[in-house]
C-alpha cells in the first residue's frame, strides 16, 4: 500500500506515492533527486541529512516522509539556483570549512537555523549547536569561522 | 517487544521511535501520528501550575517565556537534551513514555512531583516510572499532557554522555510546599528518589548535609560510560551542585 504526500519542496508544490515507511531523506534523494542531502549515519547521530521543515532544521533520516505532508521542506540546493553562492556557502568556500564536503549540506543548513534565531552567535553558541553535526575531516575549526563569517554577511545583506 | 509485533504504536517527535523500527527492534503494524491532535499541544497556566502538552517539543518548552519565568529548572533541562535537531522534534510526551533511564524529562517529572494525564485517568509522579523503559501506562493509553506544580525552588543538574548528551547521572532538587524531592535519573533502571538526601535537606538545606549520605551500588546501572560505583559518586557531587546553585 502507497500513500500520497504532498509538500513544497524548495518552493515548489510536489507529491509522490509512497510507502509508509518512506524516510523523508529517501523521498528527497530518490524520488525528487536531490542528491545535496546525504545520508552518514541513518541513526540520527551524523547530522548529513539535516534540512528544515516548516523553518526548523531536523534530520530528515529520522522523519517519514508521509509526516512531511502539507509541509514546507528546504534542502541545500534551496539556497542559490545561480552560479553565485549563498553567502554561508561562500564563508565555508573562503574559510575551508570543508574538506571530503560529506557533511557540508548539512551543517549549512544546520547553521542557517541558528543564524535564523540568532543572527549574530557567539563561538560557544556555535560550537553548541553543531553538536548535531560530525565533520571526520576538518576538526571543526574552520566550520566555526565560516559559520561566523557568514552570520556576519547576512547580517550585512 | 514481539509480543507488541501486532499492534499499531503512537508516533511522536519519532526520535526513537524511528531509529527503534531501523533496527527492527519493535514491528508495529500501524503507527498513529499524534503531530495533528490539538489536545496534545500547547503550554498553559493553571493556579500553581504549568501544563504542558504531550506533542510539546523540547525547543518549545526551552523557549516558552512563561516557563522559563516560572520554572527555569525545565527550561535549562530541556535545552541540555541531545541537539537542536532532535530538540525540534522530540516530544516530552514521547520521552516519558519511552522511560529510557538515561532521559532528562523522567528527573523533572519525578523530582518536581508532576501528574501525567492521559486520555484515561491522571498518574502521579511516584507511580508513572516502574522499570527499563517501563512506565504504568496501559496499552494504547495515550499521554495528553503533564502538570508540573510550581516549587519554590529547583535546579537540574546532569553529568552528560559527551557523544549522545544523555544523563549519565542528572540530578533534580526541588522544594515544594509540601517538601523537597530528590531525583535522579541515568544511575539506575529507572529514575528514582533520594529519600535520606530529602530527609536530611528538609533538615538542613545546605550542600554539606549529604556528605554522609550515599546510594547503594547494588542498584545502580553499569556499562562502558560508567561504572555503578562512579555513578553512585556523580548521585553525590551533582547533588550538592544542585544544592548549591539553588541556595
Ligand atoms: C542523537 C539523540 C540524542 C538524544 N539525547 C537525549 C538527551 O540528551 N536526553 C534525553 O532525555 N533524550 C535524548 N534523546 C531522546 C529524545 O529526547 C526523544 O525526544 C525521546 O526519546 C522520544 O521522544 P519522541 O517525541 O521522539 O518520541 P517517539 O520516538 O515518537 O516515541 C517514543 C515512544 O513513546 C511512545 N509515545 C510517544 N508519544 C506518546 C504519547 N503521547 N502517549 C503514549 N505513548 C507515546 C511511542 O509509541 C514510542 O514507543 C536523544 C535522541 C537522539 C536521537
Ligand atoms: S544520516 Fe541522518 S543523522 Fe546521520
Ligand atoms: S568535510 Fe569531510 S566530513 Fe566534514
Amino acid at each position: 500500500m502507497t500513500m500520497k504526500v504532498t509538500l513544497s519542496l524548495n518552493g515548489k508544490l510536489v507529491s509522490a506515492d509512497v510507502e509508509p515507511w518512506t524516510l523523508l531523506v529517501q523521498l528527497i534523494r530518490d524520488h525528487f533527486g536531490l542528491t545535496g542531502t546525504h545520508v552518514g549515519c541513518d541513526t540520527s547521530q551524523c547530522g548529513a541529512c539535516v534540512v528544515h521543515v516548516n523553518g526548523q532544521s531536523v534530520k530528515s533520516c529520522s522523519m517519514l516522509a508521509v509526516q512531511a505532508e502539507g509541509m514546507e521542506v528546504k534542502t541545500i540546493e534551496s539556497l542559490t539556483s545561480t552560479k553565485v553562492l549563498h553567502p554561508m556557502q561562500q564563508a565555508f568556500k573562503d574559510h575551508h570549512g570543508l574538506q571530503c564536503g560529506f557533511c557540508t549540506p548539512g551543517i549549512i543548513m544546520s547553521a542557517l537555523n541558528l543564524v535564523a534565531i540568532n543572527p549574530d552567535p557567539s563561538e560557544t553558541e556555535i560550537r553548541e549547536w553543531l553538536e548535531g553535526n560530525l565533520c571526520r575531516c576538518t576538526g571543526y575549526h574552520n566550520i566555526v569561522k565560516a559559520i561566523s563569517a557568514g552570520a556576519k554577511t547576512m547580517k550585512v545583506s | 517487544m514481539s509480543e507488541k509485533a501486532e499492534e499499531g504504536l503512537f508516533l511522536a517527535g519519532g526520535m526513537t521511535l524511528i531509529p527503534t523500527l531501523k533496527l527492527r527492534l519493535t514491528s508495529p503494524s500501524a503507527l498513529i501520528d499524534l503531530s495533528d491532535l490539538a489536545d496534545l499541544k500547547g503550554i498553559r497556566q493553571e493556579q500553581n501550575m504549568l501544563i504542558i502538552g504531550a506533542m510539546t517539543n523540547h525547543t518549545q518548552v526551552a523557549a516558552a517565556p512563561e516557563i522559563r519565568n516560572m520554572l527555569p529548572a525545565l527550561s535549562d533541562l530541556a535545552e541540555s537534551i541531545g541537539d537542536p535537531q532532535v530538540r525540534n522534534r522530540g516530544t516530552i510526551g514521547g520521552s516519558i513514555s519511552n522511560a529510557d533511564p538515561a532521559a532528562d524529562y523522567p528527573a523533572a517529572v519525578l523530582g518536581l512531583g508532576a501528574t501525567v494525564q492521559t486520555n484515561s485517568r491522571s498518574i502521579d509522579a511516584d507511580s508513572f516510572f516502574t522499570g527499563l523503559f517501563e512506565t504504568s501506562l496501559k496499552r494504547n493509553e495515550l499521554v495528553i499532557e503533564v502538570c508540573f506544580p510550581i516549587p519554590k525552588r529547583a535546579a537540574y543538574i546532569k553529568f552528560p554522555n559527551p557523544a549522545s548528551r544523555y544523563a549519565v547521572v542528572g540530578v533534580m532538587v526541588a522544594e515544594h510546599e509540601d517538601g523537597i524531592r530528590v531525583a535522579v535519573t541515568g544511575a539506575g533502571p529507572n529514575v528514582f528518589r533520594v529519600h535520606e538526601m530529602e530527609q536530611a535537606l528538609e533538615a538542613n538545606f545546605s550542600p554539606e548535609v549529604i556528605e554522609d549520605i550515599s546510594v547503594s551500588v547494588d542498584s545502580l546501572n553499569e556499562d562502558v560510560h560508567a561504572s555503578a560505583e562512579y555513578r553512585a559518586h556523580l548521585i553525590k557531587v551533582l547533588a550538592k551542585r544542585v544544592i548549591a546553585a539553588i541556595i
